[in-house]
């Protein structure tokens, strides 16, 4: 009988099994070479060269949530590519923005994407949002061998909670801990610049376009202060990736609309290069 | 030892298919239409949660009659094969002829080997084009052969019948609510000649929408979006839009 369905070209027996709804399940059966996390790695003497991804930012406000990435990917002190995009669609409710090895982890989001719809496909329903933030979770910590040798990646997870209405960011560490930050976050070599940023220009009450404000900001003060961070780049038309979850789903800012905002915080820093300023007290 | 009784090759296979047929025959059908602006899937099926139709991939939907258990097997089969495809290469690298190609094959060496019984389903691979001329139906009946079809195709315990219904009737740039309502009429005729009135809940409906902006073109008409459509004189090409968007739904 087995050697019936190898040579028959009819589909075979793992594709028929039933049970499983998962397709990183289904792919670690079938063929788990293609699986990040089941490739062995050669021993190698300190890290590895690679593209690096830098700074991500979120942000939730009462109608949602947004997300924002540099376009910057840096190989030790080389810009290896000016227009890296880092901020991805996960499915129609969530998005994931990725910072660490760039390879890596647009591998990681082209696997999440197919886990959720392969999912919604089979079950014909769509897993919930923290459903989705554990799958995430377990695809970074399959990833823990590659990480240990400097090809970590460590996303931010956002997405539009259909059951309790409102946006939420989870955040995640190198071996797969996963904690739901609480208005907003950032990860990434910039972050630490971001989230000073986020943390004086944060309000509960912001506007879905005074969000969109807020990231992009977050993004220029961690340009302003990290070099492995891109700003927005006006002469090559470069500007962050901005993307918005709202209940009626996802949707990326056009270019038209992304370098609208970035334009903006870019004239009122020509004045005032430190940004806006916070109340002292 | 007792000697088995000959049974000629001919016989078995006419016996297998004989088998097949009756299981197939003893659900109900359903009947998969071009429209101008992509593939409309119409079937019997009281059930909101148990469907005959689905999305395979982007372009490519899945409709099946016949045996629950066997075509869900075949479904999840196709959703796997077509992603791990998607995955592996490109997502326009998925094709329905691929798809239905293995299809057939499965279908054919279950039929054709002696140590399983034949499935009782009979399937329909659809994937919409760009333009009409685009579209690809394909149907596979239980043995593993491919018929490529135009315009309609009607599987299911009817279907014989049903298919020459549609046949006469259907034509090129149909929009849905002619097609939709062409389909209901073609299955509330039984065997018998009669005819017997099928309502919006008794129907499952779905499309693969050419015109929908999103990259995965399968949608299901549920609620008062079909019910509308199915109304006598409903206008026909304005309500095809996507119904999530528009603020009555």
């Amino acid at each position: 009988m087995e050697a019936n369905t190898r040579n028959t070209g009819r589909l075979p027996a793992a594709f028929l099994t039933p049970g499983s709804s998962s397709f990183l399940d289904f792919l670690s059966e079938h063929s788990p070479e293609l699986l990040p996390g089941k490739r062995p790695l050669p021993p190698v003497q300190g890290a590895i060269e690679a593209p690096h991804g830098t700074t991500i930012v979120a942000a939730t406000f009462p109608g949602g949530v947004v997300l924002a990435g540099d376009r910057r990917a840096t190989m030790g002190n080389v810009i290896a590519q000016r227009d890296i995009e880092k901020v991805f669609p996960a499915d129609e409710y969530s998005a994931v923005g990725i910072a660490g090895t760039a390879g890596l982890a647009v591998e990681m989001v082209k696997l999440f994407q197919l886990e959720l719809e392969h999912f919604e496909k089979v079950e014909g329903t769509t897993l919930s949002l923290e459903g989705k933030a554990n799958r995430l979770s377990t695809m970074i910590r399959s990833n823990l061998g590659m990480a240990l040798q400097g090809l970590a990646v460590v996303p931010l997870f956002a997405g539009w909670d259909v059951d309790r209405e409102k946006g939420r960011i989870f955040s995640y560490d190198v071996t797969g801990g996963r904690s739901e930050e609480r208005g907003f976050a950032a990860t990434g070599s910039g972050s630490v610049f971001a989230r000073g940023s986020l943390k004086k220009l944060f309000r509960e009450d912001l506007t879905e376009s005074q969000a969109l404000t807020l990231v992009v900001q977050a993004l220029y003060d961690a340009a302003d202060d990290d070099s492995a961070t891109g700003g927005p780049d006006m002469a090559r038309r470069i500007y962050p990736v901005v993307t918005v979850i709202t209940d009626e789903g996802f949707r990326r800012l056009t270019e038209a609309e992304a370098s609208e905002v970035a334009r903006a915080i870019h004239e009122r820093r020509l004045e005032e290069p430190d940004g806006p300023r916070a109340a002292l007290l | 030892m007792s000697t088995p009784f000959y049974v000629s090759p001919q016989q078995a296979m006419a016996d297998r298919a004989e088998y097949a047929r009756k299981g197939i025959a003893r659900g109900r059908s359903l009947v998969v239409l071009q429209f101008t602006d992509g593939i409309v899937f119409v079937g019997e099926n009281p059930s909101r949660a148990l469907h005959k139709f689905s999305e395979i991939y982007d372009r490519i939907a899945f409709a099946a009659a016949g045996k629950y258990n066997e075509y869900e097997n075949l479904r999840i089969g196709g959703v796997r094969y077509a992603d791990l495809r998607g995955y592996t290469y490109d997502r326009e690298d998925v094709t329905a002829r691929g798809l239905a190609n293995v299809y057939a094959q499965t279908l054919g060496t279950i039929f054709s080997s002696a140590g399983e019984k034949p499935y009782e389903v009979e399937l329909v691979v659809a994937e919409v084009g760009e333009a009409p001329d685009g579209d690809q139906i394909y149907r596979l009946p239980h043995d593993g052969s491919i018929v490529d079809e135009h315009g309609s195709v009607a599987v299911g315990g009817n279907a014989e019948q049903i298919s020459s219904f549609l046949e006469q009737r259907h034509r090129d740039g149909m929009t849905l609510a002619e097609a939709l309502k062409l389909a209901v009429q073609a299955l509330s005729r039984d065997s018998n000649g009669g005819e017997r009135q099928l309502t919006a809940d008794q129907l499952e409906v779905a499309v693969l929408d050419r015109t929908r902006p999103q990259k995965r073109k399968f949608k299901r008409v549920v609620g008062r979006q079909l019910a509308r459509l199915l109304e006598p004189g409903s206008p026909s090409g304005a309500e095809e839009g996507d119904s999530d968007t528009e603020p009555d739904e």
